[in-house]
């Protein structure tokens, strides 16, 4: 039987994530990423993951109020993060456009020395303007060329990581050697890096930390099925999972690798109960939580391209059309729809259909839990998930800061357990360990 | 805190500031890329109640030639993010400062901005940042995007006459200006979870810091709300007078490098009388120490020759007792300096003599703390936080 991998992911900056409950605690303060990790460890995950975000998102202009706002350096959180735990992954998405190959690779292979060996980092590209207007370079990458960057970004380094070798580091105060006369040299030439020099952190216990992508595009499939140890997908049906799978492991085989070396992790949320018909009103409350009537008008604004605000949330779509725009009136933010035209004509059917307002329709078509049943319930559908090969595991994603996943851990997991295929104890040392992988790409 | 008592800093390199302390028989050598190791100098700096600790750091290999490699398999080699190591420390201390090395000259300011902003709330408070450019062509070369000549012996003597450095210092100046617009771009009561209105964030509270100069710009505001100091402690260490100059457009501590008392009053009467923001002053020292300064000179003498040449600094090299260096420091301290930021020759060895012998000596003068008075690095200073420069302004 296959292990179901789980990762936590810290409650992001999204109508997702519930601020108004009594329980939310801060999106800041160190002791809430404590909390998370600690209870990520005690359930025995693979990993603990941050989201990035680069400039605070706006719409129609102004800084968006309605979403929680605010979040750390994402190194930097997991730096401290690796003194209170001992075991878990330590993972951070790092935005390869707006940093350095050098100043990177120091940074990753240091966070692996401190945490004995739980680093990863999920890189994401970005060639927007809007957030190049916080950094030197701006945004001026092409976006044709993303990947085409990215790629040379992660292959550069890796060179950087292996340009200290595993003996370089001879440390005798006997004989008075330290390093060896060649470590970290390095020398790169690409399109996109010109760099040569030493590279000054010794080889990191991974070697190379674990490497995650995110994107389901053709170009983010091929070069995680090049590159990455792992992929951060979207949740589908089991069957959209699959087909998932298949391809991308179909992609991996292609290049030469083992279909094992990559692991599919689909984000996926979910919402407990003692039962199942007390799960789905907890399920019900929770997505009520999470579109407040400001929030409905606002994500109905992304799908409408328009500034919706003067119509009443419990009352219905709008009669005008989507204005199909390159201008979006969202930034900081993907778009949520390719065809806006489509998918208001959907939402108009099905608003007709079954009598909904504005936000009663927002919360029936957007962010729908992907598990949502008693413990017993979900314990058997992640696993199905994952013994069908409709993934590997899932980064799980609470909608409360910092208690979120306090539950399942207590319910759920020991019934992932007892069915042996989560770990009772941790058996690897390191996060690359954790997933079964062996030596990188 | 008592005005009679000196601030004490200690700088954390390696294996000590001596190029042969690894090999001295109590170093430990193969730990230096270890958590443990720098957790257990940290908490013994604690011990000793000093205001803060310094990290230093570079985006080059260590070299004893002014800019290149220089192949060397005889000494340490090999250095972690320094912001990084910080952090993995400070859930494991409480109250001493943690004070990293970055560089302006190879980073993006937001970056800078976010890692120390994120620091101090993982350290509750207590970080601080010591500015560094990088000036060396071959650290350049590291990053592929800027020129800059070879470091020669005229230019390592007066940087003053090298128009890239003016450059360079400049744009730290500007590093520090947006960093700082940056950390201060969230009010401390921007968060208001009102979900009366469904809002989270008083957005009239965010402040773009709309920063352009000559190096780069940017927009903002900051991803990470206000740090719990509001502004962390920014410091610098300063030769000439290009980095004087640099310090007095927004440092709060401004390390020196006098090598007699006459100095060290010349050099401070030159800071104020540039002016600007009037950093704290401390000097530094490397310090070897021991019950007699026989015993320090030759423990000096020996690592002297393990290197196979005699030790220089930009510092004064001290050897002598704790009791002869406390003499010293209050000596100097009627120069204008406020403080000191010692360099341990080797450690552990010249840390427990700072905490175990020189700190007693201070205390036992009435110049140094009984206990720690203040939670925050700033706190430690005297300094207060300070209210954001945004505070009552609309965007």
């Amino acid at each position: 039987m296959k292990q179901v991998i789980l990762a936590a992911h810290f409650p992001g900056v999204n109508n997702h994530t519930v601020w108004s409950d009594p329980a939310s605690g801060s999106q800041i303060e160190f002791s809430s990423f404590v909390h998370l990790a600690k209870t990520a460890e005690r359930g025995r995950f693979d990993f603990f993951f941050l989201a990035d975000g680069q400039r605070l998102r706006e719409q129609r202009g102004r800084i968006h109020d309605l979403d929680v706002v605010g979040r750390p350096d994402s190194l930097t959180v997991l730096a401290g993060l690796a003194a209170v735990t001992d075991h878990l992954g330590l993972a951070g998405t790092i935005n390869a456009t707006f940093n350095e190959p050098y100043d990177l690779a120091r940074k990753l292979a240091t966070l692996d020395h401190l945490s004995g060996g739980r680093a990863g980092w999920n890189v994401v590209t970005s060639s927007d303007a809007f957030t190049g207007e916080n950094f030197r370079r701006g945004g001026y990458l092409d976006h044709s060329q993303r990947y085409e960057r990215a790629e040379e970004f992660v292959r550069t380094v890796r060179e950087l990581w292996d340009s200290w070798k595993a003996d370089d580091l001879d440390v005798d105060p006997v004989a008075g050697t330290f390093a060896a006369e060649n470590a970290g040299a390095f020398a790169h030439q690409g399109a996109f890096f010109d760099i040569a020099g030493r590279f000054n952190v010794p080889r990191a216990p991974q070697g190379h930390p674990l490497t995650i992508q995110a994107g389901d595009s053709d170009g983010g499939r091929e070069f995680a099925a090049a590159n990455a140890d792992a992929i951060f997908s979207r949740h589908g049906t089991l069957q959209d999972g699959r087909a998932f799978y298949r391809d991308v492991k179909a992609r991996v085989a292609a290049h030469g690798r083992s279909p094992d070396s990559l692991k599919i992790l689909p984000g996926a949320t979910f919402a407990l109960g003692d039962t199942d018909a007390e799960a789905q009103e907890n399920a019900d409350h929770i997505r009520r939580q999470q579109v407040s009537p400001q929030t409905a008008i606002l994500l109905l604004e992304q799908v409408w391209n328009r500034d919706l605000s003067s119509y009443d949330p419990e009352g219905p779509l709008p009669e005008i059309d989507p204005l199909v725009s390159d201008d979006s009136i969202i930034k900081g933010r993907t778009r949520q729809t390719s065809d806006p035209l489509r998918t208001a004509a959907q939402w108009r059917a099905l608003a007709e259909e079954k009598r909904l307002g504005i936000r009663d329709l927002i919360i029936e078509v957007t962010g729908r839990q992907s598990f949502i049943g008693s413990p017993a319930r979900v314990a058997e559908e992640i696993n199905e998930f994952v013994q069908s090969d409709a993934s590997d595991g899932f980064i799980l994603v609470p909608h409360l800061t910092p208690t979120g996943l306090d539950e399942f851990v207590d319910k759920v997991v020991p019934l992932l357990q007892e069915r042996g295929v989560l770990r009772a104890e941790y058996e690897t040392t390191t996060l690359r360990g954790h997933l079964g992988l062996g030596e990188s790409v | 805190m008592s005005a009679a008592h000196l601030h004490l800093a200690v700088a954390l390199d390696g294996a000590g500031w001596h190029p042969a302390a690894w090999r001295d028989p109590a170093a430990s050598p193969k730990d230096l890329f270890t958590a443990a190791y720098w957790a257990g100098l940290v908490a013994e700096a604690e011990q000793g109640l000093l205001d803060f600790v310094t990290f230093e750091d570079t985006v080059a290999l260590q070299t004893t030639r002014l800019d290149g490699p220089d192949g060397r398999t005889d000494q340490v080699r090999g250095r972690l993010d320094a912001v990084l190591l910080a952090s993995r420390i400070a859930p494991l201390s409480r109250r001493i400062g943690l004070v990293p090395t970055v560089t302006t000259t190879h980073t993006e300011p937001f970056h800078v901005a976010s890692s120390l902003a994120t620091l101090d709330y993982v350290s509750g408070g207590r970080a601080g940042w010591r500015v560094q450019l990088s000036g060396r062509r071959s650290e350049a070369a590291h990053f592929g995007r800027r020129d800059i000549p070879e470091l020669g012996p005229a230019q390592a003597v007066a940087l003053e006459d090298f128009p890239v450095y003016r450059e360079l210092f400049d744009e730290a100046g500007d590093v520090v200006e947006v960093v700082r617009r940056l950390w201060d771009s969230w009010e401390d009561d921007a968060v208001i979870r009102d979900v009366a209105t469904g809002r989270f964030v008083d957005r009239d509270k965010l402040h773009y810091v709309d920063f352009e100069g000559a190096h780069f710009s940017v927009k903002g505001p900051s991803i990470v709300p206000r740090p719990p100091q509001g502004q962390p402690l920014v410091t610098a260490l300063a030769h000439s007078r290009l980095p004087y100059e640099f310090a007095a457009r927004g440092v709060d501590v401004e390390y020196i490098t006098p090598h007699d008392r006459d100095q060290a009053r010349a050099i401070v009467a030159e800071i104020r009388e540039i002016g600007g923001v009037q950093p704290k002053v401390f000097a530094d020292l490397v310090v070897f120490l021991d019950e007699t300064a026989q015993a320090a000179q030759d423990r000096r003498s020996r690592l002297d020759e393990l290197d196979g040449a005699a030790y220089a600094s930009d510092a004064l090299i001290f050897a002598g007792t704790p009791e002869q260096l406390a003499d010293l420091l209050l000596d100097w301290r009627e120069a204008g300096l406020e403080g000191y930021r010692l360099r341990p020759a080797a450690l552990p060895a010249d840390l427990t003599a700072i905490t175990r012998g020189l700190v007693p000596e201070l205390r036992s003068r009435g110049a140094f703390r009984g206990e720690y008075e203040a939670d925050t690095l700033r706190g430690h200073l005297g300094l207060p936080r300070p209210t954001s420069r945004y505070a009552g302004s609309s965007r």
